[in-house]
């Protein structure tokens, strides 16, 4: 490389336009890349591997409905933890707020599913699942805005805590012992034109605008950008950072509980340790990649929920072992959160002669 | 000797992805001779003497050393040259002495002897009159003490080429005096000295060539001798500009801001304002000086209810309705609840002042936000308030809705004063507002103080550099280590009294501690 220069720039911002190209230059070139790494390591026609995937995800309206109503949940997680990330507080625990809001709606629902005529069931459910997931969030942003503990760690122990409390909850409560609860669709959430996911798409589109209008147009979400950006700037001007980081762990643990409701009260109707799957960590990747903006991650959350569908689907096809999936998801993300490098940044050549030796 | 330069550099350009730092620039320094680099921030001085340091690399351009032409990749190859540079910002080991800090990172033969590394530091200390103690740790020293032992660590290497980065920046006017005649002497022991600087006076008073820098070009050198301070303003800005500033006299002076035995202490205990004092005038201009970190931010963080008051208070004169209110352990909020119209400047503009990654209009917004009742908030106002200030104070900035951090650090100043301005205040206060701006910009902020003042607010200005202090203020308390060690009538004070201040309770309680 003698006589070349690089160099790293940050670049002017780009027309929209430019920027979608980039992007989805970066998705074209993942492709290619997954296809030659599948080929090498399988023998198998990449082409057949892709439609092997859009089927998993698109191939009967069976998969449709399954792909639309996981994107809900890790939509609505991911719109949980959106407030607290755009205030600088690293909400991990997003996983124990659903799993302990969903196991006080399971509980509602196996004990007082019998006494409660079923609107005031329904009531009750709501009402136990954000409590508990309130509960969940405010203890560590309670400590956090008080004794200026490290939210990361609180929150990321609470999840633990949750997952204990539901193993001894089915260890405790299930008679027969085998630790599994049965579901109990007949305390559900009610069901719409007889397709069971419908009222949580419903819910969780409702919930996507409001938190957009939260989040940019009132003076709550004001105050959480000022905060999470700089602390200093929001005590000069008065605002009382301890409240707003309460009230909105407030709000943050509140969707995390509907979350859980829509996820035991609108799906499962039960509840084990795996409820939440890991989408309380996969929600921060979601939020992230939409840079926080409530309508762009409906559309991380589909891609994501899309290639989860699609790997599964294409470990089954083929009797390729689960990792072959997990490599195709990993290079397709890597370069989809690549290429925003790409985008804020430039490399420049120069030519020069005599300095480098 | 003045036959080959000692440094001669050629054409040289450099530049930061598309940013150009330095563009052609030739300069030349000869040995026994002192070159000021003359420029405004952001001008390229600081770059380009790092090119020299083996800091950056130049992308095109030669260096000539005894006419001999040289490649500098490192701090090393500049010192085997013996280019020394000292930078603005110290690169000490807090807990090690002086000494052990002058010869860190040499290799010479053999175990470390601290005291013979002492006899050395005292040696050249000796010849050249610096003050030191050889054995002192870096924390238990002053600013200027700190810059001594840099100064020195360069020739313990063998420099005979000097580059001082802003050096009086940290000074006081006798500490700066000190500095000069050390230079001076260097000087006539024949040693090249370049001093990065853009304090005008300082250049005509030390140097014997001022090298102008503009927007990171070369714009000429000149010899001192036959220079004066506008023809080095002109060069320096492009145009020529008025370096007077218009000061009326005080009118309608009443007691608007009372302080009365401020005591504060910091996190760990220790006083950080100690028995504070003073009244400021509706319709005056009241100057704080001081050494940096003698208590002004918290003076001010104090006032303005960031700052918790241990012992005092804290008066206000509320003209409207002509209570008289206590200020001390409210919240800003609770502040402005009880009418008063205090405006703060913050020494931190992006951090404090306002939100970098915020746009104009959303910037705007960091005062009035709150108004009326409905959850939503409301744009339209500070949509029009951005608009104007744009248009008045002449912000160069593609639109209202640009992130306040792309801006120049002139531009963001003037949103952040143009805002507090638009709050209509009786107290208006600024810290530093003019540091880091270039001259047409400082001009403009010191106009809108006035024009303030000339409206009948109480202006408080924390300044560092004293010939504006006393030039635009009616008043000067100085502070020094959390007290008022004097207050001046800035009409006729001179800076060695203010420099004398400044240094007073710092030097008394030194001495009590060691």
């Amino acid at each position: 490389m003698k006589g070349l220069n690089f160099h790293i720039a940050k670049r002017e911002p780009m027309v929209w336009y430019k920027n979608m190209l980039v992007r989805a230059a970066a998705i074209l070139a993942s492709l290619i890349t997954s296809a030659v790494v599948i080929m090498l390591l399988t023998q198998k026609n990449p082409l057949e591997i892709y439609a092997s995937m859009l089927s998993g995800a698109f191939g009967s309206s069976l998969r449709i409905w399954s792909l639309v109503q996981n994107t809900a949940i890790l939509l609505c997680i991911s719109l949980a933890i959106t407030p607290a990330f755009k205030m600088k507080f690293w909400n991990i625990g997003a996983e124990g707020q659903v799993l302990i809001s969903g196991l006080a709606t399971t509980c509602v629902m196996m004990f007082l599913g019998d006494s409660l005529p079923y609107p005031v069931l329904v009531i009750a459910m709501i009402a136990a699942s954000v409590l508990a997931g309130i509960v969940w969030a405010v203890v560590p942003a309670f400590f956090k805005a008080i004794w200026n503990t490290n939210e990361t760690l609180f929150t990321l122990m609470m999840n633990y805590v949750a997952i204990q409390l539901v193993a001894f909850f089915l260890k405790y409560f299930v008679k027969s012992g085998s630790g599994v609860l049965e579901p109990m669709p007949q305390y559900g959430l009610p069901v719409l034109f007889g397709q069971s996911y419908l009222l949580n798409i419903i819910i969780v589109a409702v919930l996507t605008v409001l938190s957009y209008v939260y989040l940019k147009k009132t003076k709550h979400g004001y105050e959480i950008s000022v905060v999470g950006e700089s602390e200093n700037t929001a005590k000069y001007i008065g605002i009382n950072v301890r409240k707003v980081v309460i009230r909105t762990l407030v709000v943050s643990g509140a969707l995390c509980g509907i979350a859980g409701l829509l996820l035991v009260g609108g799906t499962n109707h039960t509840v084990s340790t795996t409820t939440v799957d890991g989408r309380g960590f996969t929600a921060i990747m979601v939020s992230w990649l939409a840079k926080f903006n409530p309508f762009y991650m409906v559309l991380t959350a589909l891609l994501i929920v899309f290639l989860e569908k699609g790997a599964g689907q294409v470990a089954t096809d083929f009797r390729l072992p689960g990792a072959i999936s997990d490599i195709v998801t990993g290079i397709i993300l890597f370069f989809i959160i690549g290429c925003e490098f790409f985008l804020q940044y430039e490399i420049l050549v120069s030519k020069n002669g005599k300095e480098n030796d | 000797m003045a036959d080959v330069a000692a440094i001669e550099l050629k054409n040289i350009s450099k530049s930061f992805g598309k940013k150009i730092a330095n563009k052609n620039v030739n300069l030349t320094v000869n040995r026994g001779e002192i070159l000021s680099i003359l420029g405004e921030n952001g001008s390229g001085k600081t770059t380009l003497m790092n090119m020299i340091a083996g800091i950056y690399f130049p992308d095109e351009g030669q260096i000539l050393i005894d006419g001999k032409e040289v490649v500098i990749h490192s701090p090393k190859d500049a010192f085997r040259y013996g280019i020394g540079m000292i930078h603005q910002h110290f690169k000490l080991v807090d807990v090690f002495s002086a000494t052990e800090n002058i010869v860190l990172g040499l290799k010479e033969k053999g175990r470390f002897n601290h005291k013979a590394a002492a006899e050395r530091v005292r040696e050249i200390s000796s010849k050249y009159g610096f003050e030191i103690d050889p054995m002192k740790k870096i924390h238990e020293m002053s600013v200027s003490e700190k810059q001594t032992v840099e100064i020195i660590k360069v020739l313990y290497r063998g420099a005979d080429v000097l580059i001082l980065d802003e050096p009086t920046a940290v000074l006081t006017p006798q500490e700066t005096q000190k500095l000069f005649d050390v230079l001076r002497k260097m000087k006539d022991d024949g040693k090249s000295i370049i001093i990065i600087t853009h304090k005008l006076h300082e250049v005509l008073s030390l140097s014997d060539k001022v090298a102008v820098l503009r927007k990171g070009e070369y714009v000429g050198t000149v010899e001192t001798a036959k220079t004066d301070e506008s023809e080095l303003t002109e060069m320096m800005v492009g145009k020529k500009i008025s370096l007077n500033i218009d000061r009326s006299e005080p009118k309608n002076c009443e007691e608007r801001l009372v302080v009365k035995g401020l005591n504060c202490v910091d996190r760990e205990g220790v006083k950080i304002l100690n028995n504070v004092s003073f009244v400021a005038h509706s319709g005056e201009i009241l100057g704080i000086a001081g050494i940096a970190g003698s208590g002004q931010r918290e003076l001010l963080e104090a006032i303005a209810g960031l700052q918790k008051v241990n012992e005092g208070e804290i008066l206000y004169n509320n003209p409207k309705t002509g209570s008289c209110d206590n200020l001390r352990d409210k919240t800003p909020v609770q502040i402005r609840d009880l009418g008063v119209r205090l405006s703060f400047v913050p020494e931190d503009r992006l951090g404090m002042g306002l939100v970098g990654n915020m746009d104009i209009i959303d910037n705007m917004m960091l005062r009035s936000y709150r108004k009326g009742k409905s959850v939503f908030l409301e744009r339209k106002a500070p949509k029009d308030l951005a608009e104007k200030i744009i248009k008045d104070l002449e912000v160069v900035t593609p639109d209202a809705k640009t992130p306040v951090r792309r801006l120049s650090g002139g531009n963001i100043q003037k949103i952040l004063v143009g805002r507090e301005i638009a709050a209509a205040p009786t107290v208006f206060m600024a810290a530093y507002p003019v540091r880091g701006l270039d001259i047409g910009a400082s001009y403009l902020i010191y106009n809108l103080l006035n024009k303030q003042k000339e409206s009948g607010v109480a202006v408080i200005f924390v300044g560092e550099d004293l010939d504006v202090l006393i030039e635009l203020c009616d008043r000067i308390i100085v502070i020094g280590s959390g007290s008022i060690t004097g207050v001046v009538d800035a009409r006729t004070t001179t800076k060695e009294e203010i420099g004398l201040l400044m240094t007073k309770t710092a030097e008394s309680q030194g001495g009590e501690q060691n």
